[in-house]
């Protein structure tokens, strides 16, 4: 077991370093140049010049992806003399247009996301698994079809619209809450609530169709194994036989397909977070591809993909656990 | 996998009915599956009229004498808002005008219906063949061939798909026009279909490359390879028509994800822009009159919406029918 977890962990890193390597590549490639970017449109071409020596964008680029590594774990010092700045470990680059160390601008949006992410989590689990279950357990009758039914249109709706849409009704037509306008927890708790709560119940509601499905089908699936066939006859009561046997066995993949979501979620709800103006990763994103701000992107990505990673090691060790083949292959 | 039909059945209702045992092909008894379904069957008939529409649009705009591009500037009042109730619902105009510019919305409407069904298609088209084929491939030679195909796979599954795609449109937007692409909606199409393929084959194929190391070992591929069958033979005439049924699947639920992202991008100004009639530009538009005219939020919302749910619907149904667990009985 000790082996797995260390050879799962020494493939996240390698693959890991593959993705920095093609962000950084992929972006680099592209015909924008930070350095004129980063003065704006009335620059002289020293600016621009002195500006790309600055950021190091003169040298080649396997050396600029060299000193991006290295600025991961040592921090990274731009230009000299007067004009010097640094962005302490761990650095993914400088951002020109915002005039921020890109680590600092994800520090101050990350929470934003976070929030996001936890709540619409915990609301879309419980939506999910809840319906789903209530189904399996009336299949055929009138709740099994609204589930059934929830599911299918809960899937076919995109949340660019439905939050608008939402976002519209409630605030502008009928005007039940304010305009959201996102405060920290820790400083207005309730102006908080208010602005987080349509983003949590749209991304939520949206998202639990499809764990609805998963729980559903998880569940009658279970409902036909031999063992709790064995249960029955054994006369277990209704409840243990459900929790310690159905439940369990029909949760197993949807563990597996909830660590993924969250951490997509993680890496930014580009849409949700646009739609409701939330000052997260995923808007912060969004703003730098309209900016073609380059070290924006590569370290949102490069976040995400962090996350990614992540979830598919804990997920694929938790599996480990669950089922002994997996450590063997 | 027995139904009544294919299992020895009752001697009694055998003879009551008359009828001769016929064994039915998987193909049948899915098919049979699917046509009890009576919400599908109504689901691909919406279908049905969404991709006539989308075919004939230029006809049924002709013999209704609109155009997706004609302005129509009687038909807008002195604030460029539609000179009447909904957003100028008339007989001229059934679906009313757009804001602004006086288009017909019915005629946007339907040419909207090519641009959605096209990128589905394609796309979904493109993901199922380089899915199938790489699976295919990795699963039937395994070994080193197989351990570049997952490395592949890996590498995709890490990146944020959507953020990539939006982060690359215009820089390979405007790769694409250097490269001879008819610029503007042409390439943005490309675009959006290609990147859709590149994040989207890895889904199809890690079913495929699952399903093709099961079946490699089964006893009619080592038939055929013992009678000195060929690679391509085993894979095409062998493995490939048992593996229709998990690619089906997987396919019909995809597609509706490809139309939802077009329009997505769309919106967000980064896949088709105006003149061009997409559904996700439409609505991108609207959101500017959401107070002055909310007919128009609704219109190519409610489009996109009853397209992209028969799609699931069908998706939904065409999996019902493949799979015959779903017909056993329960015991709770």
């Amino acid at each position: 077991m000790f082996l797995f977890v260390v050879r799962r962990l020494f493939f996240a890193v390698v693959l890991l370093l593959a993705v920095s390597v093609f962000t950084y590549l992929l972006f680099a490639l592209l015909p924008t140049d930070p350095a004129a970017l980063s003065c704006g449109i009335h620059c002289k071409p020293e600016t621009v010049l002195a500006n790309r020596i600055r950021l190091g964008y003169d040298k080649p680029i396997l050396e600029q992806y060299w000193h991006f590594l290295r600025g991961i774990f040592v921090g990274r010092d731009y230009g000299f003399g007067q004009t010097a700045f640094s962005c302490p470990a761990p650095s993914l680059g400088y951002s020109f247009n915002q005039h921020a160390c890109v680590t600092a601008l994800i520090g101050e949006t990350f929470p934003v996301t976070a929030f996001l992410a936890i709540g619409a989590f915990v609301l879309w689990m419980i939506i999910g698994i809840g319906v789903g279950a209530i189904a399996a357990l009336n299949k055929g009758k009138w709740q099994d079809r609204f589930a059934t039914g929830f599911a299918a249109v809960g899937v076919s709706l995109p949340t660019f619209y439905i939050g608008l849409l939402v976002l519209f009704s409630v605030v502008i037509w009928f005007q039940i809450l304010p305009f959201p306008s996102y405060e920290s927890p820790l400083d207005n708790f309730s102006a908080f609530i208010t602005a987080m709560i349509l983003p949590w119940l749209v991304l939520a509601v949206l998202s639990a169709a499809s764990y609805t499905r998963l729980t559903r089908n998880g569940m009658l699936e279970a409902m036909n194994e031999d063992f709790v066939r064995l249960g029955v006859a054994k006369g277990l009561r209704l409840r243990v036989i459900l929790s310690r046997y159905v439940m369990r066995q029909a949760l197993i993949p949807i563990v597996t397909i909830a660590g993924l979501d969250f951490a997509g979620l993680l890496g930014g709800a580009i849409i949700t977070e646009s739609v409701f103006s939330l000052p997260g990763m995923g808007r912060m994103s969004i703003r730098a591809v309209v900016d073609s701000d380059l070290p924006v992107l590569v370290g949102t990505t490069m976040v995400a993909a962090v996350f990614i990673v992540l979830a598919n090691v804990i997920v694929d060790i938790t599996y480990g656990f669950l089922d002994p083949r997996v450590r063997v292959s | 996998m027995t139904t009544t039909i294919d299992s020895a059945p009752d001697e009694g209702t055998v003879v009551s009915t008359g009828e001769s045992i016929i064994g039915k092909s998987p193909r049948e008894l899915a098919w049979f599956r699917f046509r009890k379904d009576k919400l599908a069957l109504f689901a691909v008939a919406v279908i049905g009229v969404y991709i006539f529409v989308a075919i004939f649009a230029p006809w049924i705009c002709s013999a209704l004498g609109i155009s997706p591009t004609q302005l129509d500037g009687h038909a807008l009042n002195d604030y460029g808002l539609p000179d009447g109730p909904f957003g100028n619902i008339s007989f001229k105009h059934l679906l009313g005008v757009e804001p602004g510019t006086g288009r017909d919305i019915l005629a946007r409407l339907l040419y909207g219906a090519r641009v959605s069904l096209m990128v589905g298609f394609i796309a979904t088209f493109l993901t199922t063949a380089l899915g199938v084929v790489l699976g295919v491939v990795a699963g039937y030679k395994r070994g080193k061939i197989d351990a570049v195909i997952g490395r592949m796979t890996d590498l995709t599954l890490a990146f944020p798909s959507f953020l990539l795609i939006i982060a690359l449109t215009r820089p390979f937007t405007q790769r694409l026009e250097s490269l001879g692409v008819p610029e503007g909606n042409p390439a943005r199409l490309t675009y959006i279909v290609l990147v859709l393929s590149l994040f989207g084959w890895v889904y199809v194929a890690r079913v495929v490359r699952g399903q093709t190391l099961s079946l490699r070992e089964r006893e009619f591929v080592e038939a055929a390879r013992s009678c000195g069958a060929s690679n391509s033979h085993i894979i095409f005439k062998e493995l490939l028509p048992n593996l229709w049924a998990p690619v089906i699947v997987i396919v019909s639920l995809s597609l509706p994800g490809y139309v939802s992202t077009e329009a997505t991008l769309s919106f967000l100004g980064l896949g088709m822009i105006a003149p061009a009639a997409s559904w996700g530009v439409m609505l991108g538009d609207s959101v500017k009159y959401y107070r002055a005219d909310p007919t128009y939020l609704f219109i190519p919302g409610i489009a996109l919406i009853v397209l992209v749910l028969a799609f699931n619907i069908v998706g939904d149904a065409v999996r019902d029918a493949l799979d015959p667990k779903g017909d056993r009985q329960n015991l709770l």
